[in-house]
């Protein structure tokens, strides 16, 4: 069920040591890429269909095409290590056991699309991941893949790490690239898209970790290769979070389309403690819950899979206290720009807390729903806009949980 | 030369390091905030005004501008470790230092603060203390790790 391409060598590597990951078939890519011209570069990971690992699912050769295609010549690639979604942990992982690859494909995206320069964003709270990628730089420096003429191939690259301050906001592209700029993390209205004006309003190319690790491996094996594995709409592999109540927690890598029951029952071992299974939350905190008799749907990017978190959660879960969470989440980190989120997250968690004491009446259900309903339509950025997502799909598939918490009182005509 | 002034030569003078530099000054003191006076002389800097410095220290939730503990013990609240009984590890904390979310312990050694997701689900639950992430606890052991803490001073 597993397939091994970006985990392939964990475990078997010294994520500390450039050597080990160059015996095993590091920079080799690279290596091949600056005897390529970049528009064959690009042309094999639009074959490959390669799109977005951080959950937007947007195809990676149209932002390297877009780059190229802008006259202003001072361009960056930046990668999104900010995960901080609950449930995923997939990209600490690829930072931590194996963080060549990522830099590899940022290299190569660098020689691509002539940029000169490249920032690796890293959540604050990921201390590990910020030493071993600190260390990685250092020896890709000694050995020559960054810095001036690379490869003897003529082109300068280098980058540098950032670390994030505690912001779930700043994995939003315009929050981090903003954070990037030394300031608060708030969006950006669009366009212009990154593409065009991004990092100090320069082009920029942004993407997760994952996508980055993922090119490498696409020009090793061919685009074409690479696209024979997974689904019509989705390629590649997609490495999993399995958190909650499941017997194996872990990150796991599967080519797409394996379902998502499998995966808990296969890779998760099922339920743990041998408990009966309630729900099933997809993508993290902003992702559809859903009951045990619609979890058998593939891990795609038509089924809300994200940046591929799985949360499970066991029969002694009660759904208004999950759905409260989140929503504090939400408020919490809500970067308080646009009002239908900063507004909108209050709301809620106000309005959850009504029904997790009961006091809650039907009109208060139907303020939610709307409140959702704007959120969802008008927030400026992704946060606001999936963040009442949660108590949207519980509402479809726990409703009846969820109303039988209500106060058992007559609802006023024209509250 | 002050802790600040030599943080602030460690990277270009240009204002886009000003997270970088918040986050290094607090580590490099014994209380982890930012206070006024070094807000001013970071704004000074950078040729920025301090409310631009003030605005970003009290944006990002692992920068502070209020006296806090040599030690933060921040304890997860988000679902994954709330499915593996992050509410327990709250209380044991609490009961252990002495203090609710938010406080200082009269010594001065710790602030507790709940922090969102740690990115750590796979060893939920999980708790950070200053830049060490705890996995797979339970009250017994959160207990016995602030214990170590305490008599490391």
């Amino acid at each position: 069920m597993e397939k091994r391409i970006l985990t392939a060598r964990f475990g078997k590597i010294d994520p500390l040591s450039i050597d080990d990951y160059i015996k095993n078939g590091g920079y080799e890519a690279l290596e091949a890429a600056v005897k390529m011209e970049s528009d064959t570069i690009i042309d094999e990971i639009e074959t490959a269909k390669l799109r977005g690992r951080g959950g937007a699912a947007f195809p990676t050769f149209i932002k390297l095409k877009a780059l190229v295609g802008e006259k202003e010549k001072t361009r960056y690639i930046v990668c999104n290590a900010d995960e901080g979604e609950p449930g995923n942990f997939k990209d600490r992982h690829l930072m931590e056991n194996d963080p060549h690859q990522m830099i590899e494909g940022m290299i190569i995206s660098a020689y691509t699309t002539k940029a000169k320069k490249g920032y690796i964003y890293i959540r604050g709270e990921y201390d590990h991941s910020i030493a071993v990628v600190r260390e990685a730089l250092a020896q890709a420096r000694e050995k020559g893949y960054l810095g001036k003429n690379i490869l003897g191939a003529g082109f300068d690259f280098d980058i540098e790490i950032r670390s994030g301050a505690g912001a779930y906001v700043c994995g939003e592209e315009f929050a981090l690239i903003e954070s990037i700029e030394g300031k608060s993390g708030r969006s950006r209205p669009k366009p212009p898209f990154p593409t065009t004006a991004g990092v100090f309003m320069k082009p920029t190319m942004l993407n997760n970790v994952e996508t980055f690790a993922n090119i490498p491996h696409i020009l090793e094996m061919g685009g074409k290769a690479y696209a024979k594995i997974g689904t019509e709409s989705s390629k590649g592999t997609k490495l999993i979070s399995l958190s909650g109540n499941i017997a194996n927690r872990g990150v796991f890598e599967v080519p797409f389309g394996v379902s998502v029951k499998d995966a808990i029952a296969k890779l998760g071992r099922g339920v743990a403690d041998g408990r009966k299974l309630k729900m099933v939350q997809l993508s993290g905190a902003s992702g559809p819950i859903l009951p045990p008799e619609k979890i058998d749907v593939p891990i795609d990017f038509d089924h809300d899979i994200g940046a591929g978190a799985i949360i499970v959660m066991d029969e002694r879960t009660d759904v208004v206290d999950i759905l409260l969470r989140h929503a504090e989440f939400f408020e919490h980190e809500s970067c308080g720009k646009c009002t239908p989120c900063r507004e909108g997250n209050l709301h809620l968690v106000r309005l959850l807390r009504k029904v997790q004491a009961g006091s809650a009446t039907a009109d208060d259900l139907r303020v939610m729903e709307n409140l959702a309903d704007v959120m969802i339509n008008v927030s400026l950025c992704g946060l606001g806009q999936s963040a009442p997502i949660p108590l949207a799909t519980a509402l479809d598939g726990f409703g009846d949980q969820i109303r039988d918490r209500l106060a058992q009182t007559e609802t006023k005509e024209n509250a | 030369m002050s802790v600040l002034q030599n943080i602030l030569k460690q990277n270009p003078k240009s204002e886009d390091y000003l997270i970088e530099t918040l986050l290094s000054l607090q580590d490099a003191k014994d209380e982890p905030c930012i206070s006024e006076e070094e807000i001013a002389d970071i704004a000074e800097y950078y040729g920025i005004s301090p409310t631009r410095v003030s605005s970003v220290a009290s944006f990002y939730t692992l920068l502070s501008l209020r006296p806090r503990g040599k030690h933060v013990v921040q304890v997860c609240r988000d679902v994954p470790c709330y499915l593996n009984g992050s509410e327990n590890i709250l209380e044991a904390v609490k009961e252990a230092l002495g203090c609710d979310i938010g406080e200082t312990t009269a010594d001065g050694l710790f602030t507790l603060e709940e922090t969102s997701c740690l990115g750590n689900c796979d060893g939920s639950p999980s708790v950070r203390i200053g830049k060490k992430t705890y996995e797979n606890l339970d009250s017994q052991k959160v207990k016995e790790i602030i214990s170590g803490y305490r008599e490391a001073k």
